[in-house]
């Protein structure tokens, strides 16, 4: 405060000089610039909302929305859409006896197939996806069960897991690779679809399993331990998931491309769903160079090798087959949003203007 | 430093404390122990003179500031939280991360402060590297010292215009009166100089260095003993007071008594108040519903784990058990959510608001003090912010409470009337000249566009009555005449100071003779008006004038002739109150020129040009209980002892000599009290001059009473006060003067304004009744058509009173009065004007309600005679009572009190030094400023606030319901959508400066419609914008525009492939825009800053966004906003999203401008107009609110001082004297 009181002192001798001296300018004045800015004057616009002023915009909002939830809703009906459940809960559900029957460490495969008719032919590119229900990808706790170093080839994460991981870190004094709760449960049914002719063979459709993972993911945020390429050796050390019938080392052993982490359905699993119903892709059906539709219409014959448990949360298991569009798949709940958005702002702002 | 035992310092180290504390100070001068080691030394027990005003040390800033900053229980909390994060069981994602924010405000905070400590070092730093001379004996003479080597005991020689270093005993000074003359400003602003007297006695020639080596000074309190074998006396202490500034005295000598800390500047020293705004109080309120929401949100949260997890027929794949494989209980694991909830939704508790709150503040404050419109070209300073943290309640006022002198005048004293010897002398000449060379002045300042003259060059001069200089020219009782005008010159505490000093204020302008020489010129153009005019007069004017400009100084003397060394035209007066002043510029202008001052003698030129040397027996000196003060000198031809006391008329009136044969004697004091009830009602300040010649013995024998008093050392005080009572009595009265205190610019107006602001304008003033109701006339506080009450209690006795206030009679008068049905239309407004003593029974506990009933009624209140600290209780209590705001503005340091009683303290910078300014929170230099500081600044910084706090509120709480909906869907585990780091960016980074610049720059209605319309100031009053009210639809908006952000992604997205972070990338972006549109939607008034600022945080969210998604690998989110940025869904969604959203607080804005008629909402609407044709909407707005048109136009029309007193009819004249209690 002393402090202060002397440099009020000197304020004060300046400020004596300037009543002294008067505009003699040596002392300089403490007078405030006069600048827009300071002096709060920056030029403004002043928008008052009233009825005058505000209605026309609603009208405005009301003429582009509703085009656009047309087009959402016309895009989304275009969208051909085929859904099947084999959790197997109906006891008339060919999958019954491998829902019940379940148990993880049973060698021999429970396999159960499914007839099914598409009524509509499904052109251009077809998406196969598995639906999962009740399923919470989204658990806390689930999430934060991954490491992602090691994910991207990290060796000493691949020694070491974090411990994110625990308590799917280590197995028998070994790390597990991948490590934690989402690889763990990685999902492992294995789909085919069969197209039946009229005559009764099956035809087996060609599912293809790449390109459903993202370009970025599987490119770059996934990576095989670096080192070697030989994955058997590269995994060495390493134990494999306890839910895992075989090594990560051995998902596609016909596709080196698509084998340890960077496997595809590997990556797509671990891209934790954000709700607790949701699908995965799978596989696509690619369009035939020929003029036949995809997938025509018919009776198909789903067999699923039933290894993932899902009775035990009452979950639900789905194949859905989907065309997909600019939109993506089949929802008619944005094009309907903006059609009754549209047309409230349209009469809001057509009806009542003052 | 040779070895001593641990013991012998610990010894020592109590010895040292003891010496300290001992109210005996035991001081032994330094000289003979020059050299020696410093355990040594006698004085090492005291401080030395190094001062240290810092609160950190550089190595332990961090452990101290964050001890500091931890006081505060806010962020206390937020450490809780951030150590909640590091409780395994929480499972917190990255406890790392959540430090961040705390970590930041914590850090922002410690910067600040340190960067405020550092300027307090550098300037602790300056102030201890100042040279200052002290004694060395082996030098024999001054050595050249830094300040911080100066200890007590030393001896400090201090040269004129230099600081004074530590706390001295004056021993000697280069005058041979051993007289110093100092200056305060630095301690309490005073700029007038003092004398202080070196101990007299010892007045030691520097060559005689061995009274030096043996001083050995024992202080107590205020008194002090020499012991020493030649002299041994006891004598009031004087000190120089370290800060002090020496004036007008070649060098002066002391003893240092105290030093560094302990010196009285250091020790008076307390830090910054803090205080709390009225907002700042109702948003802890909120803080605790949202701390209560935010538990109810986790409880539910909670609960909801625990069904979910009840409800799961076995275990699932994706429960992760513990590491050691086994799970927890349902009950078990929603207890642990609780936590891990409170963690996830803390921003729901604002943890940025505080830190916003003072950035906004910092920023209003930065334009507050900007304001040209606030800033006073005369003494070149703008407004003072001392307190940081209240501006909004600037925006509430209800009551101002306002000192009349120097606040609502100038405190410029003019010389206007006196009365001599029964006779009145008007001045009349006074008025025109000054009048016109006002006028001029004002011309040549439009002109020459100069910066502002001097002030004190028009107040100084006076215009001599023609009338009253012939009487004094003449023969004619000639003694009364100069008697008067002697004690005008005398009868003081001025003090001389040359023109060569450094200082000098007043310091005319070369130009200015030349100006004024025209000015008077001037009137000699409009000589026809005045009355009375001869060629004769018109010269002394000139003269007159002239003399002010500094050239010559009396009238019909020569000059230069007998004038002695100084021309008495370069005198320069210091006076402690600008009465005195004025009063020897008077006696100066007719003739008798106070020349000089010392503490023993007063030497006076006369008219005649003889020089006369008073030699000063004693000074009466002024104080609040005597109101007068007196001057006993022996004149120096007829050796009389002569008393000259001046004072408040009744404090002197009292005194006279009872006259029993002489008639003449009381009708001149009959003539003169009519006389003085004249001053009073034009209002002017009047005093009382008398004198009182004693014969030699009665003087002798008080003498020795006197010198019994002063040397007391018991009650000291009252003994001198007595003695100086008793040698005032049986005065002669001589006459009266009556000095004018001008009003301020543009006073009645702003009452007028701040009036229809809604604002109650009570004037607190020592003053006269009469004169305080005149000046209450003049600006505007009272009308003519008002009811007065005028409460008086002409009696001195209060005891009798307390008994009998069963039956107060005002307040069902008043009530009668306005429930008269004639009364309704015209309503007067009811103003009280009440006088000290009545308020002291107004303010007893039975009476007190019934008065603050009364009070709210009355438009304007004037409490008359008042002391300080009746001010700071009436304040108190009408604070307390009515639960409003209040605002005191004064500028003396009788309203030091007030200020601080009240919300918020103004001071003003006048002539009456620094003490309102110091205890202030903002100091103005006019009372006009107080307008504009309210009336615009006060609004804005209040809506501003007020919105901006709304505001932040409701963006916590939109952008955390998104995580709580989420939780629905994720099974209540308190898992998030979106990255953590981006979550804190989301708060810290891309919506966090738009609130702020919201708070500092938004505009709701422009400056001038502010000022136009006062009325508008209302709408802060009260409760304002920020109520209970406002601050619930907000939140309820926020869950509207939550649901709306995570419902509609929701539902597109429900069944596909979507995975946890791509459904958050959407929710985030429609948060943002959301969060960012609803913002544009309140600010009022868009400039490029604002466009700037909300686009730059829109641009920020892609850019750290994508830019997280690129570089950050381990995220497992990574690419996310690209891939959504490439999906023509992602901006759908958003778009319907943002406007489904926004759609209801658009409505409600529509409607609330459309439909309801709030004056803002008016007033915003007019400003879109043209300015012509807006003044036009004023004009008739004012006029349709029944304001009468004319009222405010005769204001500028007609200048105050032509305002008399006229009694109004309506005025109610309402005596309470003591026979209507003691009867009823």
């Amino acid at each position: 405060m002393m402090a202060s009181s002397y440099n009020a002192k000197e304020e004060d001798g300046h400020h004596s000089g300037a009543a002294g001296h008067g505009g003699a300018g040596a002392v300089k004045s403490r007078k405030p610039d006069n600048t827009a800015f300071k002096q709060q004057r920056l030029p403004a616009w002043q928008p008052i909302l009233t009825a005058g002023t505000v209605l026309p915009a609603f009208f405005v909002i009301g003429l582009i929305f509703i085009p656009i939830g047309i087009g959402l809703y016309v895009t989304s009906n275009n969208i051909k859409e085929f859904e099947i459940d084999y959790t197997g809960v109906d006891s008339n559900s060919p999958c019954y006896s491998c829902a019940r029957n379940f148990s993880s460490n049973s060698t021999t495969p429970c396999t159960c197939s499914l007839n099914f008719t598409l009524e509509q032919p499904f052109e251009s590119n077809v998406f196969m996806y598995y639906g999962l229900s009740n399923f919470y990808q989204n658990h806390r706790r689930y999430v934060k069960s991954r490491d992602d170093s090691q994910l991207n080839g990290d060796l000493s994460s691949l020694k070491e897991p974090s411990k994110e991981c625990e308590p799917y870190r280590t197995s028998e004094s070994f790390p597990i690779a991948p490590c934690g709760a989402i690889a763990n449960s990685l999902f492992n049914d294995t789909l085919e679809l069969y197209y039946v002719e009229s005559n009764g063979t099956r035809n087996l459709v060609p599912l293809v399993k790449k390109g459903i993972a993202w370009w970025t993911d599987k490119h770059v945020k996934f990576r095989n331990p670096s080192g070697n390429s030989n994955l058997t050796i590269a995994f060495q050390g390493t134990s494999k998931p306890v839910n895992w019938r075989k090594p990560v080392f051995e998902l596609d052993p016909l596709d080196s491309e698509n084998n340890g982490f960077i496997n595809e359905d590997f990556i797509v699993w671990m891209r934790t769903a954000a709700l607790p119903t949701f699908r995965k892709l799978y596989r696509i059906i690619q369009k035939k160079p020929s003029t036949t539709p995809t997938l025509p219409s018919g009776r198909y014959i789903l067999t699923v090798t039933y290894n993932y448990p899902v009775l035990s949360f009452d979950g639900r298991k789905r194949m859905i087959l989907s065309t997909i569009s600019w939109m993506g798949g089949k929802n008619p709940f944005l094009g309907i949003a903006y059609i009754t958005v549209g047309s409230i702002c349209f009469f809001l702002g057509a009806d009542i203007p003052n | 430093m040779p070895w001593m035992s641990p013991l012998a310092r610990i010894r020592d180290a109590l010895a040292g404390q003891r010496a300290r504390d001992k109210d005996l100070r035991n001081l032994v001068s330094n000289l003979p122990y020059e050299g020696l080691d410093k355990w040594k030394q006698p004085n090492r027990h005291f401080r030395n003179n190094g001062i240290k005003t810092t609160k950190y040390s550089v190595l332990f800033f961090i452990p101290m500031n964050l001890f500091e900053q931890f006081h505060r229980l806010a962020n206390l909390y937020f450490v809780g939280l951030a150590i909640l994060n590091f409780v395994p069981v929480v499972q917190a994602f990255e406890p790392e991360v959540a430090l961040i924010p705390i970590c930041v405000i914590l850090a922002l905070t410690a910067i600040k402060d340190a960067w405020e400590d550092f300027r307090r070092y550098k300037s602790d730093k300056k102030l201890n590297r100042l040279p200052c001379f002290v004694y060395s004996s082996k030098e024999k003479c001054f050595v050249e010292k830094r300040w911080k080597d100066v200890r007590v005991g030393d001896f400090v020689k201090v040269e004129s215009n230099d600081i004074v270093p530590a706390d001295l005993l004056l021993l000697y000074t280069s005058d041979p009166n051993g007289v110093c003359h100092i200056e305060t400003a630095n301690l309490d602003g005073e700029t007038n100089l003092k004398q202080r007297r070196a101990v007299p006695g010892v007045c030691i020639t520097v060559s005689n260095t061995d009274i030096l080596l043996i001083i050995h000074a024992v202080i107590r309190t205020g008194c002090l003993g020499f012991s020493h074998p030649d002299l041994v006396l006891k004598q009031h202490l004087v000190y120089l007071k370290g800060g002090c500034t020496v004036r007008n005295t070649g060098y002066a000598v002391g003893f240092v008594v105290y030093a560094g800390h302990e010196t009285k500047a250091m020790l008076n020293n307390n830090g910054p108040r803090y205080k709390r705004s009225r907002l700042e109080r109702r948003l802890n309120i909120d803080v605790i519903f949202c701390i209560l929401l935010l538990f109810t949100m986790c409880i539910i949260g909670s609960l909801g784990h625990y069904l979910w997890l009840e409800s799961m027929p076995s275990v699932p794949l994706y429960l992760v058990p513990q590491t050691d494989g086994h799970l927890d209980t349902p009950s078990l694991s929603s207890f642990y959510k609780f936590f891990s909830m409170i963690i996830l939704l803390q921003v729901l508790i604002p943890i940025s608001l505080y830190v916003s709150i003072e950035l906004v503040k910092i920023g209003q404050i930065y334009f507050i003090t900007n304001d040209l419109d606030l800033y006073d070209e005369e003494t070149d300073a703008t407004i003072q912010c001392k307190a940081l943290n209240i501006t909004e309640d600037l925006g509430q006022i209800q009551y101002i409470f306002s000192d009349k002198t120097g606040t609502l005048t100038e405190n410029k004293m003019v010389f206007r009337r006196c009365s001599i010897m029964g006779r009145e002398y008007p001045h009349k000449e006074n008025e025109c000249v000054r009048r016109a060379l006002k006028m001029y002045i004002y011309k040549i300042k439009i002109l020459m566009f100069t910066k502002s003259l001097p002030p004190n060059q028009q107040e100084t001069e006076v215009i001599l009555d023609q009338k009253l200089l012939r009487q004094i020219r003449g023969t004619e009782k000639i003694d009364a005449y100069q008697d008067f005008f002697l004690a005008l010159a005398i009868c003081n505490t001025v003090v001389v100071s040359m023109a060569t000093a450094k200082r000098l204020r007043s310091n005319p302008l070369d130009t200015l003779s030349s100006l004024v020489r025209r000015a008077g010129s001037w009137t000699r153009l409009r000589a026809p008006i005045t009355s009375e005019t001869s060629a004769n007069d018109l010269t002394t004017q000139g003269q007159s004038v002239n003399q002010t400009g500094g050239q010559t100084c009396s009238l019909h003397v020569p000059p230069q002739g007998t004038a002695p060394a100084v021309p008495a035209g370069k005198l320069c007066y210091e006076a402690e109150s600008p009465d005195e002043a004025a009063l020897v510029h008077t006696a100066k202008a007719y003739g008798f020129v106070l020349m000089s001052r010392t503490p023993d003698s007063v030497t006076v030129q006369l008219p005649s040009g003889a020089q006369l040397r008073f030699e000063v027996l004693d000074t009466l000196s002024f104080d609040s209980n005597r109101k007068r003060m007196s001057v006993l000198v022996r004149h120096p031809i007829s050796k009389q002892c002569i008393l000259y006391t001046k004072g408040a008329d009744y404090a002197i009136m009292e005194l006279l000599e009872t006259p029993y044969g002489e008639k003449q004697q009381k009708a001149i004091a009959s003539d003169t009290q009519q006389h003085l009830d004249c001053y009073a009602k034009e209002g002017l300040r009047t005093l009382c001059i008398a004198k009182k010649v004693l014969c030699d013995g009665e003087y002798e024998s008080w003498a020795v009473q006197r010198q019994h008093a002063l040397a007391a050392m018991d009650n000291r005080e009252q003994l001198i006060m007595d003695s100086a009572v008793q040698i005032e009595t049986n005065l002669c009265l001589l006459g009266a003067t009556g000095v004018e205190d001008r009003l301020q610019d543009s006073v009645p107006d702003t009452v007028m304004t701040l009036r229809e602001a809604g604002i109650q304008v009570w004037v607190l003033t020592g003053d006269k009744p009469e004169t305080a109701v005149n000046i209450g006339y003049a600006c505007r506080l009272l009308e003519q058509d008002d009811l007065v009450i005028n409460m008086s209690c002409k009696s001195k006795v209060r005891s009798l009173i307390s008994n009998s206030q069963r039956k107060f009679p005002l307040y069902p008068e008043v009530r009668r009065y306005s429930e008269d049905p004639r009364n309704v239309d015209t309503t007067p407004d009811i103003s009280l004007v009440i006088d000290g003593r009545t308020l002291t029974m107004l303010m007893s506990p039975d009476l007190r309600d019934r008065f603050v009933d009364l009070a709210r009624h009355c438009r304007s209140v004037l409490c008359c005679r008042v002391t300080p600290l009746q001010k700071s209780e009436v304040v108190k209590l009408i604070r307390e009572k009515l639960k409003v705001m209040t605002l005191a503005v004064g500028d003396g340091a009788n309203d030091v009190n007030m200020i601080q009683a009240a919300d918020i303290g103004v001071g003003i910078s006048g002539q009456e030094g620094m003490q309102a300014v110091m205890a202030s929170d903002f100091a103005i230099s006019r009372f006009k400023h107080l307008k504009k500081l309210l009336l615009v600044h006060g609004h804005w910084c209040y809506s501003r606030l007020a919105n901006m706090i709304i505001y932040f509120f409701y963006k916590n709480a939109a952008n955390v319901n998104l995580l709580f909906w989420y939780q629905f869907f994720c099974g209540f585990t308190a898992n998030a959508m979106i990255d953590h780091w981006l979550m804190i960016f989301f708060n810290l980074l891309f919506t966090s400066v738009p609130p702020i610049m919201f708070g500092i720059m938004d505009k709701d209605v422009s400056a001038e419609m502010l000022l136009g319309l006062p009325e508008l100031y209302r709408t802060g009053q009260g409760k304002g914008e920020y109520s209970f009210f406002t601050f619930w639809i907000s939140m309820l908006d926020a869950f509207y525009q939550s649901l709306v952000a995570f419902f509609i992604p929701y539902f597109t997205y429900r069944g596909s492939d979507i995975d946890i972070y791509a459904f958050g990338t959407p929710l985030n972006t429609i948060s943002l825009f959301t969060i960012l549109l609803h913002l544009s939607i309140e600010i009022k008034a868009w400039t490029i800053v604002h466009v700037f600022i909300i686009l730059g945080s829109v641009t920020l969210y892609f850019i750290v966004t994508l830019a997280y998604g690129v570089r950050y690998l381990n995220y497992s989110g990574y690419w996310t906003l690209q891939a959504q940025m490439v999906d023509p869904m992602f901006y759908l969604v958003c778009l319907i999203s943002t406007v489904i959203a926004l759609l209801p607080r658009y409505l409600f804005h529509v409607l609330k401008n459309s439909i309801t008629c709030s004056p803002i909402v008016e007033a915003r609407h007019l400003d879109t107009l043209e300015p012509s044709t807006r003044d036009q909407w004023i004009k008739e707005w004012r006029s349709f609110r029944g304001r009468v048109q004319d009222k405010t136009s005769d204001v500028s029309a007609s200048p105050p001082s032509e305002l008399k007193p006229t009694q109004s009819s309506s005025e109610l004249n309402i005596r309470l004297g003591l026979v209507l209690f003691c009867h009823i």
